[in-house]
């Protein structure tokens, strides 16, 4: 049961054209928050900071400005090496995320072994395969014996994520964790995802570019379009009820069989050039907050919470 | 939305890994494919290497001089004598032991300088992997062999041992594979499963000999290879010139001492042609050898060839369908 | 040739099962020959009608990339086509066995009756030469009569069909975005004005705004120069939308294939309606996808 408060986060990164040095700002002023037991998904396209933030939340990089600070059920903050155990990630790639040259058992072993969860060579096997038994790869034995290149992707993505939950992780951040695979087997390892969330209260950030998932598979969706927080709130009002043009962009571009051979010329496409990141609509507040007053508007969430005491509150501001 | 439990059989075998009789160990994707090619370039280098081992036990002492000056091969001496009447079988025996020595020593250090400078500094990243980038680049450019021979010739004769030449060549060849292994662990560096690894904890020297090490054997494989056969032709150069170590024996100053005999003029080609042919043997069987390697390196090579081989017998069955 | 300029005859409404045949798949079955033959395609056989958007859909290793390869007869060894033919009936009602014709009749007739995008193929570019002279070497090379003033300007109107600004003409690949340079595949795929347009997965590497542009644009271009499209993708939501009729493959057979609607609301094949189940709608009801409760074990048993 951890929770994570991010706070401001900003990442700028300096681009070196010849002797021209110009700066990009990946990720501007962005807050939220993650609680045990709910699931926040960032969406946007490529290019829209959304892995930049979950390289910053797992500490792969660190933020220009801002925080990000993780805190036990009790209140303690989380440093150091604990940080590493408490927040874990599922990459996007199954392909890449394992290597090649290891067995499937190394991969879970690791984590185990290196954050004293199991001690000795028997305990850490017996671990692995309840591992692999938790993420439905059966027989155990067989699949930790194998390679990665032995596996299909579906499974792979299941190693990866057991990997994620070897150190005891509460906090797990799902990077596009179903855009690699077949169709038929990405809900499968959604549903999977949701299921352990439930077991051990994870707080999961997803972070994916489809909606439909976005909407199904979270509670509370933050749209992100060129680093920063256009559009925020409940899954179901963001998507059904779009404010910010961007959103209203993406929802129009995400495929919906209900709108059988809707794909006509004369659609109307929104100017994307007219689209202004400095807005955010908040559907929590019904208001549109400006980036500058987006930290403030944070703390009054965090703080109406904190009074309200736990019940169903959602994430984020 | 419909019913998904309808079609439980073709997902859960999906699931399940087929059984199978213990999977392949990591070993084997280290191993290239057994092919002519390799098959001669191991024969040539194993053949070599087990004359170099065994030949000098099983030869007279190469210095004896004989009172038959420059004698054909014969019964007796199968490479004849030279000119003052050594034994050139007993020569070559000692020579391509010493050959392949400098060339080992020489692969060993020059490997373990670039996979330093090439992997350690690319793992790095930021300034580390800019110095020491910039060093390599700095030993790429000096030209090889000139310098050698100013060292070695810098050097007194007494004190330029092997070790002295061994080092002087190790110096002077290890960057260009520095670079090429920089350029691989850049980019295995940025594969996920080494962030993944990063993430779980690891710490960064496991990091590298566990996660990106592996991958990068078949090149540092390849690199070693190289530099073998790189140490042995600029030791012979160097010997040649008369710059070699003092008192080693090697294919390099055979051919120098047959040069100085006048060993052309004279005709006598079992002087100087078995060193020389043997020189060309050992680098065209680390060759092939290297180009098998390659096609780990690069699996497309692989499949290049295994294409061809296909479409080979498929216009065979053809040919044969149509009689 | 003739340079037809703009003049879009406005589609009759009629449904595609009506209108007559422009390429006719009987029985294709295609073989890899390795060591142990494997059979990509097992008698595939369809129709497709003039101007009509045919979908393909179908899971990694299903095939249907190995089909579309064999129709345009693209497919490379060990790859080999085993049985079966394929018939383009030409505008002109002559009929074309397309297995049959050799390699130069065949260097012909793709490009100018059948092209292709594929999915990489934005990156296809050659980087080094500008987008207009690779057009340039399309056209030359098929009508070698065209002078270079008629072929500029075939080009350019070529160009801004697909929606980029024909002073791109000069630019390098690099200096186009992946969906620009998409356009550019299009724009060439379509530069001889062929009757039938082979795309594999031409968006799926694209984000889904730009997707969607692209996907706009070629249902618009099928309206105004009445191509038959076949369509590949995993992308079944995306398929429902832009099809007339779709085709769902499986291990290397086509188990279903009917008119978009039918397939959407009354699929027969199991496998099908699997594919359909597999993802959430965006408007509609959360469908297979139930975060809570029992459903979960068996759900993920499935995948």
């Amino acid at each position: 049961m951890s929770t994570v408060q991010v706070t401001n986060l900003t990442k700028e990164y300096r681009l070196r054209d010849g002797l021209r040095r110009t700066t990009l700002r990946a990720v501007d002023r962005v807050s939220f928050d993650l609680l045990p037991r709910r699931t926040v998904a960032l969406v946007g396209e490529s290019g829209s900071g959304k892995s930049t933030i979950a390289k910053l939340l797992t500490r792969l990089e660190r933020p220009t400005s801002g925080s990000v600070e993780v805190a036990l059920a009790d209140g303690t903050p989380v440093h150091g090496s604990m940080y590493r155990r408490q927040v874990q990630m599922v990459f996007q790639d199954p392909f890449a995320s394992l290597n090649p040259f290891h067995s499937v058992g190394h991969h879970i072993a690791r984590p185990l072994l290196l954050h004293q969860r199991t001690s000795g060579a028997r305990q850490t096997h017996e671990r692995v395969l309840e591992m692999l038994e938790r993420v439905n790869l059966s027989p155990a034995e067989l699949v930790a014996a194998r390679r990665p290149h032995e596996l299909s992707g579906g499974q792979r993505q299941r190693v990866a994520i057991a990997r994620a939950l070897a150190p005891g992780a509460q906090v797990l951040v799902a990077d596009e964790p179903v855009s690699m695979l077949d169709v038929s087997i990405r809900l499968g390892v959604l549903n999977l995802l949701a299921r352990l969330q439930r077991e051990e209260d994870l707080a999961v950030l997803y972070i994916t570019h489809d909606l439909a998932t976005a909407r199904h598979f979270s509670d509370e969706i933050l749209v992100l379009y060129r680093g920063r927080v256009v559009e925020r709130g409940p899954a179901d009002a963001v998507i059904l009820d779009p404010h910010h043009d961007y959103t209203k962009l993406l929802a129009l571009a995400a495929p919906d069989p209900e709108r059988l051979g809707k794909v006509v010329a004369g659609e109307g496409a929104p100017d994307r050039a007219s689209i202004d990141n400095s807005v955010c609509y908040d559907h929590h507040r019904r208001a549109w907050v400006h980036v500058d007053e987006a930290a403030d508007a944070a703390d009054a969430a965090r703080r109406t919470r904190a009074e309200r005491t736990g019940g169903g509150v959602a994430a984020g501001a | 939305m419909t019913d998904t439990q309808s079609v439980p059989a073709a997902g859960a075998a999906a699931a399940r890994p087929a059984p199978r009789p213990g999977p392949a160990p990591a070993w084997r994707m280290l191993l290239p494919t057994m092919t002519p090619w390799l098959a001669t370039g191991l024969v040539l280098v194993g053949g070599i290497c087990l004359f170099g081992l065994l030949g000098p036990l099983l030869v007279g002492d190469p210095d004896a001089i004989r009172d038959v000056g420059l004698q054909g091969p014969s019964g007796d001496l199968w490479l004849g004598t030279t000119q003052t009447g050594q034994d050139v079988f007993a020569q070559l025996a000692h020579a391509t032991r010493g050959s392949l020595q400098i060339g080992f020593l020489v692969g060993v250090l020059a490997t373990v300088l670039s996979a330093f400078f090439g992997i350690y500094g690319a793992y790095l990243g930021g300034a580390a992997d800019e110095a020491f980038s910039l060093l390599t680049n700095v030993f790429l450019v000096i030209p090889g062999l000139p310098l050698v021979i100013v060292i070695s010739g810098f050097v007194p004769r007494e004190s330029r041992g092997l070790w002295t030449i061994a080092v002087v060549l190790a110096l002077t060849s290890w960057a260009a594979s520095a670079r090429v292994l920089r350029a691989q662990t850049l980019s295995v560096r940025n594969r996920e499963y080494v962030a993944a690894s990063r993430l779980s904890g690891e710490r960064a020297w496991r990091v590298i000999v566990v996660e990106i090490l592996p991958n990068l054997l078949p090149v540092l494989a390849s690199q070693f290879v190289f530099a073998v056969i790189a140490a042995v032709l600029g030791e012979a150069g160097l010997s040649f010139l008369g710059l070699g170590a003092s008192g080693s024996a090697t294919l390099g100053t055979m051919l120098f001492y047959a040069q100085n005999g006048f060993a052309l003029p004279l005709g006598a080609w079992w002087w100087f042609a078995p060193p020389g042919l043997l020189i060309a043997l050992l680098g065209t069987g680390l060759s092939l050898v290297n180009f098998s390697i390659d096609e780990i390196v690069n699996p497309r090579l692989k499949n290049a060839r295994l294409h061809r081989r296909r479409t080979r017998q498929a216009a065979r069955a053809a040919k044969g369908g149509a009689r | 040739m003739s340079a037809r300029t703009g003049g879009s005859t406005p589609r009759p409404p009629i449904r595609s099962t009506e209108r007559e045949a422009v390429l006719s798949v009987r029985d294709v079955s295609v073989v890899y020959e390795t060591e142990e033959p494997v059979t990509a395609v097992a008698g595939a056989s369809f129709e497709l009608h003039r101007g009509e958007v045919l979908g393909l859909a179908g899971e990694s290793g299903c095939g249907k990339t190995t089909l579309a390869y064999a129709v345009s007869r693209l497919h490379q060894p060990p790859a080999r086509i085993a049985g079966g033919s394929v018939v383009f009936h030409d505008r002109s009602g002559r009929d074309v066995d397309v297995l049959g014709l050799d390699e130069e009749q065949m260097r012909r007739f793709r490009w100018a009756k059948l092209s292709m995008v594929f999915q990489g193929a934005m990156n296809a570019l050659n980087p080094v030469r500008t987008v207009g002279a690779q057009l340039d070497d399309t056209l030359r090379a098929h009508d070698p009569g065209m002078d270079r003033r008629r072929r500029r300007a075939r080009c350019e109107e070529v160009l801004t069909r697909v929606g980029v600004a024909p002073d791109r003409y000069r630019a390098h690949p690099h200096e186009l975005s992946g969906g620009m340079r998409q356009r550019v595949m299009i724009a060439m795929a379509m530069l001889l004005e062929p009757q039938v347009m082979v795309m594999d997965e031409p968006t799926t590497a694209l984000d889904v705004v730009v997707q969607r542009d692209i996907l706009r644009e070629i249902v618009r271009l099928r309206d105004e120069m009445d191509f038959a499209v076949v369509f590949i993708t995993h992308d079944l939501p995306l398929l429902l939308e832009i099809s007339d009729r779709i085709a769902v493959m499986l291990r290397g057979e086509i188990v279903e294939l009917d008119t978009a609607d039918t397939l959407y609301r009354h699929a027969r094949h199991p496998y099908t309606r699997k594919l359909l189940g597999s993802f959430p709608s965006l408007s509609g009801e959360r469908g297979a996808f139930v975060r809570t409760g029992v459903l979960d074990q068996q759900q993920e048993e499935t995948a």
